[in-house]
């Protein structure tokens, strides 16, 4: 039996739905994009293009729910299923899009650059509970107009992983979307075999910008898929209340739908978002909250509810170094996120209230989400019955260390975690060095990307893509990109 | 590879019928019996050993090697003189007297007993003398207590003394274990030294007998 967790029964669930769909009947969604406008009124939408408005009915939200698909799965650069976003199944991506790393003393943050990206997706290589990449940090040793075109870049060519992204023009969307074209081919692979996820974020309350609204089209007229990220603030940008909260998020999200399923019916879709509890005392939107949290969680059972798959800003923390707080945030979050089937999770290696990333971190994290990995297989009867053979074994031999039974089932049942995770006792954790948990997960960064392999892109593709980010970087003033090893 | 290689690999694998087999083979091919002991089944031993202290592999499979390399000096034992040359030497090891956890000094002898080593297990509850009586009879070179009470560790002292009285001190060495012991309680009841695993304590005996 797989674990799961609840917050909501389906009758609360309904009421959510039909106060966020009454909501879009009345007060309508604020969207900052004519051809988007339009679009929605040649689908029957009330609008008012002047005042930037759409009013959006049960109908189109019902024709959005009904083409919008239940799964889907991306692929690595090489065309290999990566991750399947269906039902229950949980797969980690890291936090997204910091503006610091946590530099190597563990200490300070800094702005990081191209060298540092390019160390990250080596190291992805060898998260091994982690599915997919995303582009975690900002390099700021670019010109800003490239900043995110140029992530996707370096993820392709040094990581397989397929890519959680975004972008932060409407331009961008077209170098992002041909770096894309240029690994699969063509864009029925590219639409056959989705490589990223694109996030695209609401404004808190209700309504979506130029440029988000923009990529939503963008990304479904090239069924490329998307991940709303709906951010209601409890108690300052949205109700206190998380029942509240939610009624705002279920709005926003569905307005986003009908977006893309007018755009393209059958677009790939994530029921996602990004809420956070504002704390009042310090004016800020804490991930490690638990209210957070259950909000998270939450909306992932509105999404199953709606037959959409789903994703989240969670297992992360708010910690300025890798401490006990970023532990106790982050496997708070990632235990909740998995026991409730959160699809596509973000948040390893993230810090800051998502603002610093920390490749320490992602290592200590990878293990806490193959932990939870292994919380979700639950307990299930392995040759137990009937028992009494292997306690006249246990008895005769006075271990199991070598019987049979623990041979068959060792690594199935028991996780492993790796050297990051201090196991062994006083003494011997003394002689190897007496090293803090920092200086652990340090070693074996280092280590991996020591022992990194190349990406397999064909060099035709590498070239191309190269080709591809020095004619977008040129467009920019920029004459050659940063040298990365 | 050669048949020492091939035998040191199979041993690594935890295959005790290969290992006997080509130990067997390679006897009939000549190879002297010291050779294969040290550079086949011992040497095979030693990289399980390495690995396993890196975390690469785990006690199941240092087990499994153990298991094919007593196929392997079963298979030498009739050509060997005397017992120190089929094992690395005698390790006498037990609970002592009045604790009766002896989960770790298991571990001990097996891995011992996996590195190639003798080891006379005297179990649980063992008095101070049966350490010493054991000790001279076998010829022990080492001497292995645990504990894991507090109320316990004291009787680790008395055998160090009684080990002083019979002259023994220096001869055989002993070394003490368990979850509340510590380097400075070793110093303080003058035993030779503190072991915190069952490879640690491997490692400290081969230390004590000059074995690489």
């Amino acid at each position: 039996m797989r674990p799961t967790l609840r917050f909501l029964t389906d009758e609360l669930i309904n009421k959510i739905v039909d106060e966020a769909r009454s909501l879009l009947a009345s007060l309508g969604v604020e969207i900052h994009n004519d051809s988007v406008l339009s679009m929605l009124a040649d689908h029957g939408a009330r609008v008012d293009m002047e005042g930037h408005h759409a009013w959006l009915t049960d109908d189109i939200i019902d024709r959005a729910l009904k083409t919008a698909p239940a799964s889907f799965k991306l692929y690595d650069t090489l065309g290999n299923e990566a991750v399947n976003l269906a039902g229950y199944e949980s797969n980690f991506t890291p936090g997204s899009t910091a503006i610091n790393i946590l530099d190597q003393d563990g200490k300070l943050s800094r702005r990081p650059v191209a060298d540092d990206y390019v160390r990250y997706a080596k190291l992805m290589t060898g998260m091994h509970h982690i599915a997919s990449q995303s582009t975690a940090m900002m390099p700021t040793d670019v010109h800003e107009k490239i900043s995110d075109s140029y992530r996707l870049y370096l993820s392709l060519m040094f990581c397989e992983k397929p890519v959680i992204t975004g972008t932060f023009t409407i331009e961008a969307f077209e170098i992002m979307k041909d770096l894309q074209l240029a690994v699969r081919g063509t864009a029925g692979e590219l639409a056959a075999k989705p490589l990223t996820v694109f996030s695209a974020c609401p404004t808190s309350p209700l309504k979506w910008s130029d440029v988000t609204s923009q990529n939503l089209v963008d990304c479904a007229n090239w069924s490329i898929p998307v991940e709303y990220i709906s951010m209601p603030l409890s108690g300052f940008m949205a109700p206190v209340t998380l029942v509240g909260s939610l009624i705002q998020h279920t709005a926003e999200t569905l307005s986003g739908l009908a977006i893309s399923q007018l755009t393209k019916p059958g677009a790939p879709v994530l029921y996602g978002g990004s809420p956070a509890v504002f704390d009042l005392r310090y004016e800020t939107t804490p991930m490690g909250d638990v209210g957070t949290m259950m909000q998270d969680c939450a909306y992932n059972e509105i999404g199953k509810y709606l037959n959409l798959p789903t994703q989240a800003y969670i297992g992360l923390s708010d910690a300025k170094l890798l401490d006990a707080q970023a532990g106790l945030e982050t496997s708070m979050g990632a235990t909740l996120a998995v026991l409730a089937g959160i699809n596509n999770i973000s948040g390893p290696g993230m810090l800051d209230f998502e603002s610093c990333f920390s490749l320490e971190k992602l290592v200590v994290d990878n293990e806490i989400c193959g932990m939870t990995f292994r919380m979700a297989k639950g307990i299930e009867p392995r040759d137990d019955f009937p028992s009494q053979p292997l306690f006249e074994e246990l008895i005769a031999e006075q271990h199991l260390l070598i019987a049979d039974h623990t041979l068959r089932h060792l690594k199935d049942e028991v996780f492993f975690p790796g050297p990051s995770i201090d196991r062994a006792n006083r003494s011997r954790w003394k002689e190897e060095g007496g090293r803090t948990l920092f200086k652990r997960a340090n070693s074996e960064v280092d280590r991996i990307i020591a022992e990194y392999t190349p990406a397999r892109l064909s060099d035709d593709v590498t070239a191309e893509l190269t080709r591809l980010m020095e004619t977008e970087a040129r467009r920019h003033g920029m004459d050659k990109l940063p040298e990365v090893n | 590879m050669d048949i020492l290689e091939n035998i040191s690999q199979s041993l690594q694998n935890g295959e005790p019928d290969t290992v006997a087999e080509l130990t067997g083979k390679a006897l009939d091919d000549g190879v002297p019996v010291k050779e294969l002991l040290h550079k086949g089944l011992l040497s095979g031993m030693e990289v399980v050993g390495e690995r396993f202290k890196a975390h690469e592999i785990f006690l199941p499979d240092v087990l499994l090697a153990a298991k094919a390399m007593y196929a392997g000096m079963e298979v030498l034992k009739p050509l060997m003189v005397g017992e120190e040359a089929a094992t690395s030497g005698t390790v006498v090891i037990g609970t002592v007297q009045g604790d009766l956890h002896d989960i770790g000094k298991n571990l001990v002898g097996i891995m011992l007993r996996g590195a190639g080593f003798n080891v006379v297990d005297l179990g649980k509850d063992v008095p101070p003398e049966r350490f010493i009586e054991e000790a001279q009879r076998t010829g022990a070179r080492v001497i292995g207590m645990s504990a894991l009470l507090t109320t316990t560790m004291p009787v680790m002292g008395l055998v160090v003394n009684l080990a002083r009285e019979r002259g023994l001190l220096g001869k055989v060495k002993i070394i003490v274990g368990g979850a509340p012991l510590s380097d400075e309680y070793a110093q303080q009841i003058g035993a030779d030294a503190y072991c915190f695993d069952g490879m640690n304590a491997v490692d400290c005996v081969k230390g004590f007998l000059g074995i690489n």
